[in-house]
């Protein structure tokens, strides 16, 4: 596993708003190079309103979000296009090219971005594909014709195409079976060591909070509630964290996860 | 040497029986040391160094097994020598993921899959036809249904999609027919003028607008502006299940849905090619009145005396039977969209390329038709 580094993710005083609706208000976050964090909060907290803010897709009323020591919005277009290469999304659902088959979908960054021979594309783009798991019939296939689960697994090599620094996973485990998500869960780990990823994702899913998260953010009340690992999460005196991660589910979670460090 | 975005880029030296890497070995850099080397010539060569490299991607640790691989094929063992712990890692992830030669080949098209495909195009076709007609027949037995028991019928809604498909679609259908009758009356006088019979102006237009276009292009208008809408309409609703609540809350959605929408279109369609046909006669009546002097009471006079009261019966009586095409495509293709947006969009655009298509197949049809029986 990588080191855990220095800052690369700052985000501070962030406000957003749609309307009359504030969905942040003044809102600190850090995420260090090299770990995992999970974002979670109840419906309507702005997980993944703030994931699109910090990649550049929504624009912020106030406050500072830096990556790479680089803001997202006060910078030119050609800074913001070097700086989006060095990460990548998952959207919920894959949010694939659905005119494209699935090796053309995870070619498609490298055919915007650089200028490679179409063969060493290919390859990269099968070696992808492998990597997060589909098998090699499923290169050819077009996303309507792949399940939820493998149409995410999709998303996510396309995501690593470039071999980003960041990866950013909008509920990657969301509408899939336990097993599913089980297996989605180690395929995050597996290629966040593989390839030194720093892993930003947004979820509800406890079991997989537990499996992945060198760290867990809390957003609620508009703001970063609390920051810390799984054991810090459980101190933590919120009405809303303490049901959180003391409910019958987090119960659950935590004892099957428990179970499976002893085994 | 291409610097990469983080500003490096890759360099070699060429040792004794090593090859010494620098810099930044990634998927925008590697293109720049193919051929550098031969790495399958037995000139002495054993190992990669990549001590001093920086960073190693996915795309440079493939780099790098393809050299082993190159070699291996030389009859050589070339070793990747100084790699990190994280390098190495990376670098058996990617060995154990090649893909394998058959998954990169681009399966050749040949004259057999045309064919296959071709046959399986006709097959859907057919099967398409016998889904509509039978869809046309559900219908039909189910607005007989209403008439034995009018009590069935959703009254509301009737009145909500005669407003919708009919009162809202005036202005445009008033204004397509009159400048319809405009270029008409246009056109037909630079022909006519030169025959010194400007005065059958009226005859043209008469004949032209009440038999065919008034009627045909309000169809045509109607079914890009509501066959299109029911489609989305129903097609939005079967994609959030709402259909198949009905279904289960014992809900008819044939009577729910489809037949307050196509009986509006038949009461609606008529009333719309009547204004149509009156307003494409008035833009006519004026702009011969404009180009050739022919006066609103010469074109009455002669529109009432010259024309026959079957061209406006054969256009009117049309109409309700391009209304049940509409109609039937547009609920039709709202059914059978699938679970996805796509699936929507393309139901919607075939669903005013087919009613379109066979309004005008049917146009001809009656043509035929009243050509035999004499009208």
């Amino acid at each position: 596993m990588p080191e855990i580094g220095e800052n690369i993710i700052k985000v501070r005083g962030l406000v957003t708003r749609f309307g009359s609706h504030t969905v942040h208000d003044g809102l600190d976050l850090d995420v260090r190079r090299g770990e995992i964090i999970g974002v979670v909060g109840g419906s309507g907290t702005g997980k993944s309103v703030l994931l699109r803010a910090i990649v550049g897709l929504l624009k912020p009323n106030a406050g500072q979000i830096e990556v790479f020591g680089q803001s997202v919005r006060d910078t030119s277009a050609e800074e913001y296009r070097k700086l989006r290469r060095r990460w990548g999304v998952m959207f919920q659902d894959g949010a694939l090219f659905s005119s494209l088959t699935v090796r053309q979908n995870v070619e498609a960054p490298m055919r915007e971005q650089l200028d490679l021979p179409p063969r060493l594309q290919e390859l990269l783009a099968g070696i992808k594909v492998r990597m997060v798991g589909l098998p090699d019939n499923a290169m050819t296939k077009y996303p309507s014709e792949l399940s939820g689960g493998m149409r995410k697994r999709a998303g996510f090599a396309r995501a690593i195409a470039l071999d980003p620094e960041i990866v950013f996973l909008d509920e990657p485990t969301a509408g899939l079976d336990p097993i599913g998500a089980a297996a989605f869960d180690i395929l995050i780990k597996q290629l966040q060591a593989a390839l030194g990823l720093t892993v930003f994702f947004v979820t509800h899913d406890l079991d997989s909070l537990h499996a992945n998260c060198d760290r867990i953010a809390v957003l609620a009340d508009k703001k970063v509630l609390a920051v810390g690992t799984m054991n810090e999460m459980l101190e933590v005196d919120h009405p809303w964290v303490h049901e959180y991660f003391h409910g019958p589910r987090a119960r659950a979670a935590i004892a099957s996860a428990e179970t499976q460090g002893a085994l | 040497m291409i610097p990469s975005p983080t500003g490096q880029a890759v360099g070699f030296a060429l040792a004794e029986g090593k090859v010494i890497l620098t810099g930044a070995l990634r998927i925008d850099t590697v293109t720049d040391l193919t051929g550098a080397w031969d790495p399958a010539t037995p000139s002495g060569l054993r190992a990669i160094d990549i001590s001093d490299v920086t960073q190693v991607d996915t795309a440079g640790a493939w780099f790098l097994i393809d050299q082993q691989r190159q070699a291996d094929r030389g009859g050589i063992t070339l070793n990747i020598i100084g790699a990190s712990e994280a390098q190495a890692q990376l670098i058996q992830t990617v060995r154990a993921n090649m893909p394998t030669e058959d998954a990169l080949q681009h399966p050749p098209v040949s004259v057999s899959d045309r064919l296959e495909a071709f046959g399986r195009k006709v097959v859907r076709a057919t099967k398409v036809s016998v889904e509509l007609t039978s869809f046309l027949g559900q219908v039909i037995a189910t607005m007989a249904g209403i008439v034995i028991r009018p009590r069935r019928l959703r009254l509301t809604s009737l009145v909500h999609h005669c407003q919708d498909v009919g009162v809202s679609a005036i202005p445009i259908v008033a204004l397509m027919a009159f400048l319809i009758g405009v270029v008409l009356a246009f056109q037909g006088a630079a022909q006519l003028r030169q025959f010194g019979a400007e005065v059958f102006v009226v005859d043209l237009i008469a004949i032209s607008i009440l038999r065919e276009l008034g009627i045909l292009l309000t169809a045509i208008i109607v079914a890009g502006r509501s066959g299109s809408a029911f489609t989305a309409a129903i097609g939005s609703m079967k994609m959030r299940e709402e259909i198949d609540a009905m279904r289960t809350l014992g809900l008819d959605p044939v009577t729910i849905l489809v037949v307050p929408r196509v009986l509006a279109l038949i009461v609606m369609l008529p009333a719309l090619g009547f204004i149509a046909n009156i307003s494409g006669l008035i833009g006519g009546a004026l702009m011969s009145w404009i180009e050739l002097g022919v006066s609103p009471a010469v074109f009455q006079t002669r529109l009432v005396s010259n024309t026959d009261v079957w061209h406006f019966s054969v256009g009117m009586i049309k109409a309700p039977f391009f209304a049940l095409i509409i109609g039937i495509i547009g609920c039709y293709k709202g059914m059978i969209v699938g679970g996805n947006a796509e699936s929507l969009g393309r139901m919607t655009s075939a669903s005013v390329v087919l009613s379109i298509f066979l309004v005008i197949v049917l146009d001809a049809l009656f043509s035929i038709f009243f050509a035999v029986v004499g009208v």
